[in-house]
């Protein structure tokens, strides 16, 4: 279980959040190829090790939070609200 | 009472019973006598009883191995019918009275098992026997193979009836959390309790103390006084509590671990107040494992044999149940522990007829032995047991293979040396190190502060260094969390001078030597895995299914590892160990279930207006968590004829419909408009005050995701609405855009669905039924509130709103009041459209209606499915970019091949249509299926006087009037259907704007 620090809430259980995949990429501009869009949507690392999140505090406030996270140790390195700047483990 | 004498219950002794508290219980139908504070083991062997199972392949004879939870062979049945529980260790069942238990996998008895015939095939069952046997022909797999392997190779039978125990669910927070009430452990408690600190001590037993035993001595009293005092004082520190029947079984992220107490399994019924069982979550700063270590069996030949236990046991038996495990105990030994097991069966006057001891030299216990006139043997192993039901001789060996001599004996005390029991702390991921000098694996904790080890439970087996460790660990705990210790002194033991272990791994000999009881693993199999290329320690555990059963191969994974090893020419580090996973010990499914089965398995959803349905009969479908009326039957009506009652009456009358269940999600802010441009398919712009549009919005991949209708409130105010299902995802899908996307725009929104009941009045006479409600607090003349009109006005002092929007294809208005107001305003509904024959309508008319109007609902929008697929093509806008556009704009996206929306009906009036059909070419020509589209909703229509349906079929429109088959192969069936168009009512639009 992880305890994930919610920049509003504070410190909550993983279960009040829901997944929300890479915090890596960013919706492209609409004037974007769809060769663009296409990697927006179905292209991702699987990286083993430091990981930018999102994570969907539905049972909490609803807020999206970036989360630095190590896929292989579930260690939680820093969290942030969206938009704001996430502290990101500098070996990664 | 009458009592049964107990053959085997020494006269004095045992710490753990109460003989003025006999207890009777009943094993394979036949009654015993046992005593309070027994375990069903004890008793068992109290009553002569060695002989309680049959093992999982070969249906062999076993007995008690143990003493504690690691317990491989003595699974037994527990309770009666619905409370019968498998699998069940009975050394760790606490006796009570009328407790009834059944041996397992044996047919048809325990003494007599047909199926033990197996073993004179086993030279054919060895490793992967059923990989390689049961292969071919892949037809038998289920007749034939599945049935026998269950039959022959099972565990337990489960209850067949509802689990009638009740679970609950609990959580701590604490600073400390030890983990095992041995020496080690109690005094870790003690030192971080006195700090202040908030302790829980998790003990998987009813008792403290572990392993101590009669004899051991702690400051200067016996270790069972310390015990008592101990649990005293820990129990007068306020922040302290002690946890026994409380087993630690899950460590997770965050030290957090899941424990299971057993609250009413040591009694003869639950009282009622009470659950059966409780999990518990516990998160917790610290953590100290002393969670002890376990002794293994030696691998020799016919090592199963009823009898053959571990010392440890022997010694357990003895002096805390008073219990002569046998009359003649050998003992084969490779280390200095086995020997007080030894003094212990000397104590109770049980003859000893051989202590034989692997190691070349003797050591300062083996002269103590030898004093008290045992006969100590030395660079001695056991070669073999013999004896069927029960042991009746060992033959030793000397190391060299060399027969030795046949020692008569009825039990025999076994010590392969002892494994610091690293399950629960390993399954964080950390593979645990070897350490050659105790020949065991202890636990690898360096890489994180937050947990430690104390006692035996990471290679410390002196009792004094057990006691000084504990305490030691559990006062730098409580200071590393910045609470104030005092400087006291440990508890302390006279210390004992350890002799070393030598390595003993498989006595030579050619029969069966088991390694994992459980799961009839020999070290033959071991060796056979290896040699067809299963070397790897994860394969060979699958391959051989060596520590796969339910003990986690507690007793067996080190002789397993230490058997490949030598096979290989390797270390045992270098083979190294499997991945441990929680949990650590058996627990039941409904443990994890709690309250939250039946109908507590999620919170159920009412509408305002729920207990109005119940009032008119209503029949409910769950829509996700929601209740919805299905239909409303009247007196002796099925659910056919109601539903298309209903769906008849409202195009003929007027009828109520309760949807309050649509998402309902309010919008406000400047950059709204632009916003809803944003989400969804068609513009919003120009969307005037008072007016609703019907939106679609995609996802990003360019599929269909949800539709509903939005209205303009205010210039800066919209209320949009989802569908029942989708209403969460719409939700957190908004939210994802407007705060992680488009962070610039302005624009807030949150969820109205549980503020907002509402409800459908449909039907020619729905504006008359609307008007004598609201008796003039709104204009609803067509002029003021034309289709697609929306108005907010105040009715009976409440704000309430009107939307001019139709599902069905009728006159159609749908009216939101404030939760609280959803049973005045349907009771208000009903009472002024009695003079107009008002029905209530249920999901199910309502679903014939839209599909009578072409409407898509939730069968059509499958995630699959485009704009275009759906006929609303027209609705994409040119003039604004939005969500899935760039990728709906894929070649596979916009192919003219794809299937789109049509209508479909039989060709003979009379035959039913089926959802899920598909429509396929001439089969008679091409000899294979291929399907064209299918159909996705159908109705028994009174509008159109037959069954209807919506469907997607490659061509669409262009099909209309053609003929195709549509085949549903869940029953076969093959009928003739026309192509028409999906609006098969009304298909100017008279009636709704009329």
């Amino acid at each position: 279980m992880h305890r994930i620090k919610c920049p509003f809430c504070g410190e909550r259980d993983e279960s009040e959040y829901i997944y929300q995949g890479d915090a890596s990429v960013s919706h492209p501009p609409f004037d974007a190829s769809i060769g663009d869009f296409y990697r927006y949507v179905y292209v991702r690392d699987n990286p083993k090790g430091w990981h930018r999140e999102w994570w969907h505090h539905v049972g909490g406030c609803r807020m999206w939070v970036q989360v630095a996270r190590n896929t292989l140790t579930h260690e939680i390195y820093a969290t942030a609200p969206a938009g704001g700047v996430l502290d990101f483990p500098e070996d990664a | 009472m009458r009592t049964h004498k107990q053959p085997c219950r020494l006269d004095t002794g045992g710490s753990s019973i109460q003989r003025g508290k006999p207890l009777r219980f009943s094993f394979d139908g036949k009654s015993y006598t046992g005593f309070e504070g027994d375990t069903l083991a004890s008793a068992l062997l109290a009553n002569g009883k060695h002989l309680v199972g049959r093992s999982f392949k070969y249906h062999r004879p076993r007995g008690i191995l143990t003493a504690s939870s690691e317990e491989p062979n003595a699974l037994v049945e527990l309770r009666k019918g619905a409370f019968r529980e498998p699998n069940t260790r009975a050394t760790t069942i606490e006796l009570f009275e009328g407790l009834v238990a059944k041996s397992q996998n044996r047919f048809p008895s325990l003494a007599f098992d047909v199926l033990s015939v197996n073993q004179l095939f086993s030279r054919f069952m060895g490793a992967g026997f059923y990989y390689k046997t049961f292969m071919w022909p892949s037809s038998f797999w289920e007749p034939v193979y599945e049935k026998f392997i269950r039959r022959a190779a099972g565990l337990g039978r489960a209850a067949t009836l509802p689990d009638p125990d009740r679970y609950e669910h609990a959580h701590h927070h604490c600073d400390v959390l030890v983990i095992g009430g041995g020496a080690a452990g109690l005094a870790a408690a003690l030192s971080a309790g006195r700090s202040g600190a908030r302790v829980i001590l998790a003990e998987e037993t009813p008792r403290l103390g572990g392993s101590l035993s009669r004899t051991d001595i702690i400051d200067g009293a016996p270790a069972d006084e310390w015990v008592r005092n101990t649990r005293r004082a820990l129990e007068a520190l306020p922040e302290t509590q002690i946890k026994t029947r409380f087993c630690v079984f899950g460590y997770y992220d965050n030290n957090i671990f899941a424990a299971i107490e057993r609250v009413g399994d040591h009694l003869a019924a639950t009282p009622k107040h009470l659950p059966r069982q409780r999990l518990h979550t516990i998160r917790a700063r610290k953590v100290i494992f002393a969670t002890g270590a376990l002794e293994r069996p030696v691998v020799f030949d016919n090592n199963d044999i009823p009898g053959v236990m571990l010392s440890s046991a022997v010694r357990c038996y003895v002096d805390r149940f008073a219990v002569a495990p046998g009359k003649s105990v050998a003992i084969a030994t490779n280390n200095d522990d086995a020997y007080h097991t030894a003094f212990a069966l000397l104590d109770a006057g049980i003859n000893i007829p051989v202590l034989a001891d692997a190691r070349l030299a003797p050591s300062a216990l083996s002269e103590r032995a030898r004093q008290l006139g045992i006969r100590v043997q030395h660079a001695m192993l056991p070669q073999c047991a013999h004896g069927s039901h029960r042991v009746t001789a060992l033959s030793l060996q000397r190391t060299d293979g060399a027969f030795a001599e046949r020692v008569r004996c009825d039990c025999i005390g076994v010590s392969g040396g002892y494994s610091p029991n690293v399950s629960l702390i390993s399954q964080r991921g950390e593979r645990p190190r070897w350490r050659e000098d105790i020949l065991a694996f202890v636990p690898e904790t360096n890489k994180t502060e937050d947990i430690g080890c104390a006692g035996a439970c990471h290679g410390v087996f002196d009792l004094n260094a057990c006691l000084q460790d504990g305490f030691d660990m559990g006062e730098r705990t409580a200071k590393e969390l910045g609470f104030d210790v005092d400087t006291q002194t440990a508890p302390s033991a006279p210390s004992q001078e350890a002799g070393a272990i030598h390595p003993l791994w498989r006595c030579p000999g050619n029969g069966k030597a088991f390694v994992d009881f459980q799961n009839d693993v020999t070290a033959d199999d071991i060796h056979l895995a290896n040699r067809e290329g299963y070397s790897s320690v994860e394969h060979l555990k699958r391959y051989t299914t060596l520590g796969m059963a339910t003990d986690q191969g507690r007793t067996s994974n080190v002789n397993g590892l230490a058997i490949l090893a030598l096979a290989q020419g390797k270390s045992i580090p270098e083979v190294g160990t499997t991945r441990y996973r929680p949990p650590a010990v058996p627990v039941a499914i409904g443990a994890f279930a709690g309250h939250e089965r039946g109908k507590n398995f999620q919170p159920v959803r009412r509408t305002a207006m729920h207990a109005c349905h119940e009032k008119f009969g209503a029949v409910f479908v769950e829509a996700g968590q929601w209740m919805r009326p299905r239909y409303y039957p009247e007196l002796g009506e099925n659910m056919e004829a109601a539903i298309w009652r209903e769906a008849k009456l409202v195009r003929e009358n007027v009828g109520v419909c309760d949807v309050s269940t649509l998402g309902k999600i309010e919008l406000f802010g400047e950059d709204a408009a632009e916003f809803l441009n944003r989400l969804y398919i068609n513009g919003w712009s120009k969307l005037p005050v008072g007016k609703a549009r019907y939106g679609l919005m995609l996802r990003e991949d360019g599929a269909v995701f949800d539709d509903g209708t939005t209205s303009r409130l205010g210039n800066n105010h919209f209320l949009m609405t989802t569908t029942t299902a989708n209403a969460a995802a719409v939700l957190a899908h908004m939210e994802k855009y407007a705060q992680t996307v488009w962070r610039d725009l302005d624009v807030h929104f949150c969820s109205a669905t549980e503020q907002w009941c509402g409800v459908s009045v449909a039907g020619p006479l729905a504006r008359e039924t609307l008007k004598a409600v609201f008796k003039g607090a709104v204009d609803l003349s067509n002029e003021a509130l034309p289709f697609m009109g929306v108005r907010e006005f105040v009715w009976n002092g409440t704000t309430a709103r009107i939307f001019r929007i139709s599902f069905s294809g009728e006159l159609a208005y749908e009216v939101n009041v404030p939760w609280g107001y959803g049973e005045a305003m349907w009771e208000r509904i009903m009472d002024a459209g009695r003079a107009f024959n008002i029905i209530p309508y249920g999901t199910e008319a309502l679903g014939v209606l839209r599909i009578e109007k072409g409407h898509v609902a939730g069968s059509e929008l499958d995630g699959r499915t485009t704009a275009t697929d759906m006929g609303l093509g027209s609705m994409l806008s040119s003039k604004k970019q939005f969500i899935g556009l760039p990728l709906s704009r894929r070649e596979g996206m916009t192919s003219p091949k794809r299937p789109s929306l049509v209508g479909v009906k039989p060709v003979k009036p009379k035959q039913r249509l089926r959802g899920g059909a598909h429509f396929v070419t001439d089969i008679a020509k091409k000899g294979k299926i291929e399907s064209l589209g299918w159909i996705s909703s159908v109705a028994d229509s009174p509008a159109v006087g037959c069954w209807i349906g919506l469907g997607y079929i490659q061509g669409g429109h262009t099909r209309i009037g053609e003929k195709v088959t549509a085949w549903y192969p869940m029953k076969n069936e093959m009928i003739e259907v026309e192509i028409c168009d999906p609006v098969f009512v009304d298909p100017k639009g008279e009636r709704l704007h009329g």
